[in-house]
């Protein structure tokens, strides 16, 4: 987990499919990821997909015995054969046959049925004009800055009324003075304005040196509206479904087509709430799914003609660009780092077209890798191991984290004047990226 | 040690002024701020205002062009295979072959392009071993002068022209119709060691396959067949040898198969410090091999004395009297030595020889018999397949084909045009063959002259089978997909023999008949080898030995001055010869690149030229020698050909020889940076009526004016006379005082840390880096170092290094992250007569305590909690004082753009940086970029780099083993110039585990470890294991105790007279 702060907040329903696997135990709160990760692919709870609804499935056909889902669960293949309910829903969803689950438990598949009795259907939320979420800085400082500049102006009027008064009782005084310089061929106001505008500009100028090449909030125009928000939001498809290349290499890669496909083939409508796009207009998402078929090659009246080798690549727009110099491993902050998706993507499932919601400069990723905490390894007096044990070889750390007894230069403990231990507080308290080098030049400029 | 001096170049012998001024300074010229005319840069035209408009200028223009963001595509796949991912490599077995030379590599295939060569490691006789060839064969991948369609010679009155066959089927048809009613079908093939290949060419009705060799081994395959009645060359056994002596046969970098000898041979060079023993290896030459450079004694000769050479030695082991006299007293002395010392190993000693004369080779069988090294050191168990081509039969075919009985003529890999010692008769007999079809790559010498040229795959585009020894087969798969339109020739002779199956078919049917289900796993894993069988020494016949000896005795002697051919571990014979990083690559004893050259010893030079380079009165003839490019150049007249080529003085050559290099002077038509490359000396070949001699017993050499530029790297980096960077003794000195490199450490921990002894700690003013998980650090075995190159192409071709040109290396901006420093050991007063030469790989150390990083203004190089030394390119500003702060000289700047990688166009034609040359755009192309390892920053000019460790590699495999929840491996990191190494002389790894290799190696060696330069306390991470010769000359060793007393004493004595 990371803890910026502002980002905290925003984590949401996209958890990993490989989190469910380590569990020990199996509740509800598992059986959704279980669902999550083995079924939501292709079931979801109220849409037929490209297998059917599950919600309500108790009710229907043999369902009703825990059994009969046992069996079917482990092996379509041979209970199929012995049932005329599954025949017949193989035939209506085009002949596609249900994987085979034969290593999930029983009692992970009863987590998972539950889940389905349990959940309920996603209130869809309408699209908000500003959006509740965008922060206030930029308000305040406006408040600030008219503020200050109200100050100022008081200030120059004092100052004003000031240098008056005192021109008016020099007067009475009969104190012979110079004409007072207007303030506008004051050389002391010249250079105080001069100072201001060169460090107010200058200011400016090198935040947009700094800025120039990055593109926060750059959100293209792609040859296909894809919602992430209906994928990845709405339809809880789990992002490694589509970009599981993030899973063992450094590119997170687009899916191919055919990937694509696997849902599309029996989804060719859209049925969702109405969507909108970045100017507000109102977007045809049925319209969308028939340009996927046209590169795909589709024919949605003759469904079983389709052959994925003759499908067409869609030439999306890349988002997220980093410098050739910068050398990125998605796979090493999934795995190794067990970072979420929304950490540096932001808040994916909430998105219709994507937008770079990072800055995705190098102090946005030294900042992080200073914060971050490793999956440090450590093991207890009774011999239990937690953590990556590649970290193993850190005796250094672990013997740090570790809160230390006072010795002499003899090897006896020393006392305090209670006669008690004298128990030196741990060196470090965790080991973060940068601990472990994280922040050196080449381990991501090569 | 007062004789025995190292040496790089002859001013460094000379010790002349010009040499201790020319070292002071680490970039050798001025930056080019001159204006045209000669002025400096502030009265130039271009003065200060112009510089600062300029500066302005370029401000305005980085920012405005900085401005606009691309819009950059994310094209996926449109049906992604199962198991790629993008951005993920896997590493497929295939084949490195080139005519004969047979190496089972591993091709690593990222996205689709094949862009490194490894050694496959289920390979029992190579165990993962490359060369310097094999690695650069993946740039010829991307050649773009490979041939991107069939194509067919049209001569119109005087223009020839090539035009594209559109399709095969037409070319199919055409070629039918020119076959029908032709009998005499003859295919001309350099050797072929595919076994399925083979069948092809026996089912083709009425063809007759000749195989022609460029360098050939007639000799020795006739001489086995007089012998022991087989044509063969059985397996050579290097690690068995106590005793090697090799006669001219360059067996470690260029003869019949390096890798694998080199293999063996290191194994007898690995010292055991508890009991330093080692193999013994006596060579014979004419000229400075490179196996020569690694022999513990050389004796060198008259190429035409090889066979009367070879004659002593048996006469001697037979004890019979009245052999040839040699009037050189070396020679014979060398002879003796030898004989004694084959005498008291018989069983385990090993005579090769490099003639390809057959009587030569029948009287070296004699001796190897005599020394019973059949059966022993030599199996005939299983033969060797790497050469097959007998030259008489190469002759009777261009008499035939001169007399019209030849019909029709494919050529497949051979290039007699450019290759056969009589190019212009073969020339004169092709015109009179009826249809002539090449299948080569590329438009070569003889391509260009044939009616069809279909070229064949690279072997990274095609299926395919070797079988390099018997019972050793090696397989080919592709790693591409074909990049242009081309077809494997074996589909060709099928389609045209009746057969219409395509070869890949044929291949797998061949083999599944033969291996069944097993072919998937026989593919994957690359190789099948059959379970060895007992060594056998064949059944030898002398019967041939008179007569051989009668002939040697008969040959008629040598003129004034003898000629060698030999080959260069770079180009070898020359297939390769339009390979940039190979042209680029520092031969490993000249030190030259981009050229062939006549090498000549000091003391004909002086004869010949009146160049006297070791007068140490005429510094200034020796510095105009040594630090100019140019070169003299002479005129050298053989067979009644005159070539006019440039003279390298390199000490070690025999005084009545000169000696070129193979494989240069390759068509125009290969490509702009082969272009006016060296000169073909094929032609120089001699026939002696059975087998093509590579050496010339009568030449003429005609001084000239001229002088031709040559670009050598020998000077590039110097150390200030520093030589304890080489640590080299003899085998009986390193007996009798073991300790002698280890106290040298001891005093210097004593001199620099009295108090506490920690040589580490209290030397130095710097914190100590702390390394609180992993250190990287490498150990180099010069005992093992062969300077066979291999690793220098492996690291260009993992880490993007590039290319800069011949003109850019005469600057002194080679680019290479690692060199191997080759060092002379000679007597002082004779330097002709070389005692040895010491390889030393040489690349960044990653100090510690790294004299490069506190310089660095930016901080661009700064120290890695790992141990290594990092370099970050887009925070170098090029100031360059890393550079001349590093005494080690490893650091590379970018002074043009190289790689094509600026942000500005046109920025690599400058006149201020001068234009560059054609190789450095033919390696910018769209295609040869293919070749680029997408994990490594191209860098842009004006920044520094150097050896990274192969951070990239590290980075890897640290990720790895973190994904698989486990501590990191000894093994999971290499670097590429471990990998490539044929040797092993390079171990790497992490020096924090107890267990690993790199620990167990600086603990078992500690008596002949050193780092370079230890006592400047830059605190290396790699070490060297110091090279020890095997001879019984005892070396004095200098007592550290006394000389320091003495020079204490002497201080003390100035002292007091002040």
């Amino acid at each position: 987990m990371i803890p910026c702060n502002s980002i905290v907040k925003k984590l949401s329903l996209c958890t990993f499919v490989f989190l469910a696997f380590f569990s020990l135990q199996v509740s509800a709160q598992d059986g959704k990821q279980l669902f999550q990760g083995n079924c939501a692919s292709c079931h979801n709870p109220f849409q037929n997909g490209t297998g059917p609804a599950l919600k309500g499935l108790e009710d229907r056909g043999p369902w009703g015995d825990r059994n009969n889902i046992y069996a079917w669960v482990h092996n379509p293949v041979g209970f199929m054969a012995t049932n005329k309910y599954t025949q017949d829903l193989k035939a209506q969803y085009g002949g596609t046959m249900m994987t085979a689950f034969p290593g999930l438990k029983t009692e992970e598949i009863d987590a998972i049925v539950s889940y389905i009795n349990e959940v309920q259907p996603p209130v869809a939320t309408k699209p908000t004009g500003g959006g509740s979420g965008t922060d206030n800085s930029g308000r305040n400082a406006l408040i600030f800055g008219v503020i200050s500049l109200i100050l100022a102006i008081i200030a120059l009027i004092l100052m004003q009324v000031n240098s008056n008064l005192k021109k008016l009782s020099d007067d009475k005084e009969g104190i012979l003075r110079p004409e007072a310089v207007p303030f506008w061929k004051n050389k002391i106001y010249i250079a105080m304005t001069i100072i201001v505008l060169f460090v107010v500009g200058g200011f400016y100028v090198v935040k947009g040196a700094i800025g120039m090449g990055r593109q926060i909030g750059y959100e293209p125009e792609q040859p296909i509206f894809y919602s992430h928000k209906v994928h990845a939001g709405i339809n809880q498809i789990n992002c490694l479904y589509c970009h599981g290349n993030a899973w063992e290499s450094k590119h997170a890669a687009i899916p191919s087509t055919n990937v694509c496909m696997n849902c599309h083939k029996n989804i060719g409508e859209y049925k969702g709430d109405p969507l909108f796009d970045a100017d507000g207009k109102e977007v045809n998402g049925t319209e969308q799914i028939k340009k996927l078929y046209a590169y795909a090659g589709f024919d949605p009246l003759n469904p079983n003609a389709w052959d994925a080798n003759k499908a067409k690549s869609i030439p999306w727009i890349k988002i997220h660009n980093l410098p050739d110099h910068v050398y990125f491993n998605h796979s090493q902050h999934i795995r190794a780092g067990n970072v979420q998706c929304q950490t540096c993507h932001g808040e994916i499932t909430a998105m219709d077209e994507v937008k770079q919601f990072s800055e995705l400069s190098m102090g946005w990723c030294i900042n992080c890798h200073r914060q971050t905490k490793v999956n440090f390894y450590n093991i207890d007096s009774t011999g239990t191991e937690t953590g990556n044990k590649f970290y193993s070889i850190y005796e250094k750390f672990r013997k740090d984290l570790m809160p230390d007894t006072l010795k002499d230069n003899g090897g006896k403990y020393i006392l305090d004047k209670n006669g008690k231990f004298i128990i030196h507080p741990s060196k470090m308290d965790s080991v973060t990226v940068k601990d472990i080098g994280g922040i050196e030049c080449q381990k991501c400029h090569y | 040690m007062s004789d025995k001096k190292y040496w790089q170049s002859f001013s460094e012998l000379a010790n002349s002024e010009e040499y201790e001024k020319k070292i002071q300074n680490e970039f050798q010229e001025e930056l080019p701020f001159e204006d045209k005319d000669g002025k400096g840069w502030l009265d130039a035209s271009t003065p200060r205002r112009d510089f600062l408009k300029y500066l302005g200028f370029s401000t305005a223009a980085a920012s405005l062009a900085s401005c606009k963001t691309h819009v950059r595509k994310a094209v996926p796949f449109a049906n992604k295979p199962e198991n790629i991912y993008p951005g993920v490599a896997k590493y497929y077995a295939t084949t490195y072959v080139q005519d004969g030379d047979v190496i089972p590599v591993l091709a690593k295939v990222r996205d689709g392009r094949p862009i490194k060569i490894e050694g496959n490691n289920l390979c029992s006789f190579t165990q993962g071993g490359t060369s310097a060839r094999a690695q650069a064969s993946v740039l010829d991948l991307y050649d773009m002068n490979r041939l991107r369609h069939p194509k067919e010679r049209v001569v119109k009155g005087t223009e020839v022209s090539y035009e594209e066959v559109p399709s095969f089927e037409q070319l199919d048809k055409a070629i039918a119709g020119k076959l029908a009613g032709l009998r005499n079908l003859v295919l001309l093939t350099s050797t072929v060691v595919s076994p399925s290949t083979k069948e092809i060419i026996a089912q083709y009705p009425n063809l007759k396959h000749v195989q022609f060799d460029a360098d050939s081994y007639s000799g020795l395959l006739q001489a086995n067949e007089i012998s022991f009645g087989k044509r063969a060359i059985p397996a050579y056994n290097f690690d068995k040898a106590n005793v090697i002596v090799s006669l001219g046969a360059d067996f470690l970098a260029t003869w019949l198969s390096p890798v694998e000898f080199a293999r063996g041979y290191s194994k007898g060079r690995k010292i055991n410090e508890k009991n330093p023993e080692m193999s013994k290896h006596y060579q014979f030459e004419s000229h400075m091999s490179t196996t020569g450079a690694s022999a513990d004694e050389r004796v060198t000769h008259r190429p035409s004395q090889i066979g009367v050479v070879a004659l002593d030695i048996l006469n001697m082991l037979n004890g019979t009297e009245g052999s040839p006299v040699n009037d050189d007293a070396k020679l014979e002395a060398g002879i003796k030595k030898v004989v004694a010392d084959l005498k008291a190993h018989t069983g385990n000693a090993l005579v090769v020889c490099g003639s390809n004369d057959v009587n030569v080779q029948v009287i070296v069988n004699a001796i190897n018999n005599a020394i019973g090294a059949y059966g022993n050191t030599i199996d005939w168990s299983s033969t060797l397949n790497y050469r097959q081509g007998i030259d008489a039969e190469m002759n009777q075919l261009v008499a035939d084909m001169a007399a019209g009985n030849v019909d029709a003529l494919f050529i497949q890999g051979a290039n007699p045009v450019y290759e056969y010692h009589d190019a212009d008769s073969f020339k004169k007999a092709l015109a009179k063959v009826k249809l002539t079809v090449s299948f080569n790559e590329k438009l070569d010498e003889t391509s260009e002259w044939c009616n069809y040229i279909i070229p064949t795959h690279h072997y990274l585009e095609s299926w395919g089978d070797a079988e390099p020894k018997s019972g050793y087969t090696s397989f080919i798969q592709p790693t591409i997909f074909p990049l242009f339109k081309t077809r494997a020739y074996q589909t060709s002779l099928l389609k045209w023999s009746g057969n219409d199956t395509d070869y890949e078919t044929y291949f797998r049917n061949y083999w599944t008949a033969k291996l069944g289900a097993g072919f998937d796993a026989s593919l994957q894993n690359g190789v099948i080898e059959n379970t060895a069988a007992a060594p056998s020494a064949g059944s030898y016949n002398g019967a041939g030995v008179a007569n051989a000896a009668s002939a040697i005795s008969a040959a008629k002697k040598g003129g004034a001055i003898e000629l060698v051919l030999y080959q260069k571990v770079s180009v070898g014979n020359g297939k390769q010869g339009g390979n940039p990083w190979l042209l680029e690559l520092p031969d490993p004893i000249t030190r030259a690149t981009w050229d062939n050259y006549v090498m000549m010893s000091m003391s004909m030079a002086k004869d010949v030229l009146g160049l006297d380079l070791t007068d140490k009165n005429k510094e200034k003839t020796i510095n105009n020698y040594e630090y100019y490019p140019e070169k003299p150049v002479v005129e050298l007249t053989a067979n009644g050909k005159t070539l006019t080529l440039p003279v390298l003085v390199i000490p070690g050559m025999d005084a009545h020889t000169i000696a070129v290099a193979v494989g240069f002077g390759r068509s125009e038509k290969l490509g702009i940076a082969v272009a006016g490359v060296g000169q073909n000396v094929f032609g120089l070949k001699t026939f002696n009526g059975t087998t093509a001699d590579y050496f010339n017993s009568n030449v003429e050499l005609k001084k000239t004016d001229k002088k031709y530029k040559i670009a050598q790297t020998q000077i590039h980096g110097s150390y200030e006379g520093r030589t304890e960077v080489v640590k080299e003794t003899t085998l009986a000195t390193f007996k009798k005082h073991p300790n002698h490199f280890k106290e040298y450490r001891e005093e210097l921990a004593k001199d620099f840390a009295p108090l506490t002894g920690d040589f580490r700690k209290e030397s130095t003013i710097y914190p100590d880096h702390p390394q609180p998980g992993l250190k990287w650090g490498m150990s180099i075995d010069m005992n093992s170092c062969t300077g066979c190159h291999a690793c220098v192409v492996a690291c260009h071709a993992e880490n993007n290094v590039p290319v800069v040109g011949k003109s850019e290396v005469m600057r002194y901006h080679d680019m290479h992250w690692l060199r191997i420093d080759r060092y002379f050991v000679s007597d002082e007063n004779n330097p002709d007569d070389v005692k040895a030469v010491v390889f030393q790989p040489m690349l960044c150390q990653h100090c510690d305590n790294a004299p490069c990083e506190n310089v660095c203004p930016v901080a661009a190089t700064n120290h890695s909690s790992e141990g290594y030394n990092q370099m970050t390119y887009n925070r170098c500003i090029g100031t360059r004082y890393c550079a001349n702060n590093c005494p080690y000289k490893v650091r590379r700047f970018n002074w043009a753009d190289y790689t094509g990688a600026d942000s500005f166009p046109n920025n690599q034609d400058q006149k201020l940086v001068g234009k560059l040359d054609a190789v450095v755009h033919q390696m910018n192309d769209d295609l040869t970029r293919m070749v680029l390892n997408p994990d490594v920053t191209v860098r842009s000019r004006g920044v520094i780099e150097k050896c990274s460790f192969c951070v990239q590699r590290l980075q890897e495999a640290k990720l790895t083993a973190k994904k698989e929840d486990r501590v990191l491996a000894d093994g999971d990191a290499k670097t590429a110039c471990m990998t490539a190494c044929p040797t092993d002389a390079i171990v790497f790894g992490n020096v924090h585990d107890k267990e690993s290799r790199i620990t167990k190696m600086r603990e078992d060696n500690q008596q002949r470890l050193f780092y370079v330069i230890e006592q400047l306390h830059t605190l290396p991470n790699v070490n060297y294991l110091a090279k020890i010769r095997n001879t019984e000359e005892l070396l004095e060793v200098e007592e550290h105790h006394e000389e320091q007393a003495a020079e204490e004493k002497k201080e003390t004595a100035t002292e007091a007279t002040h």
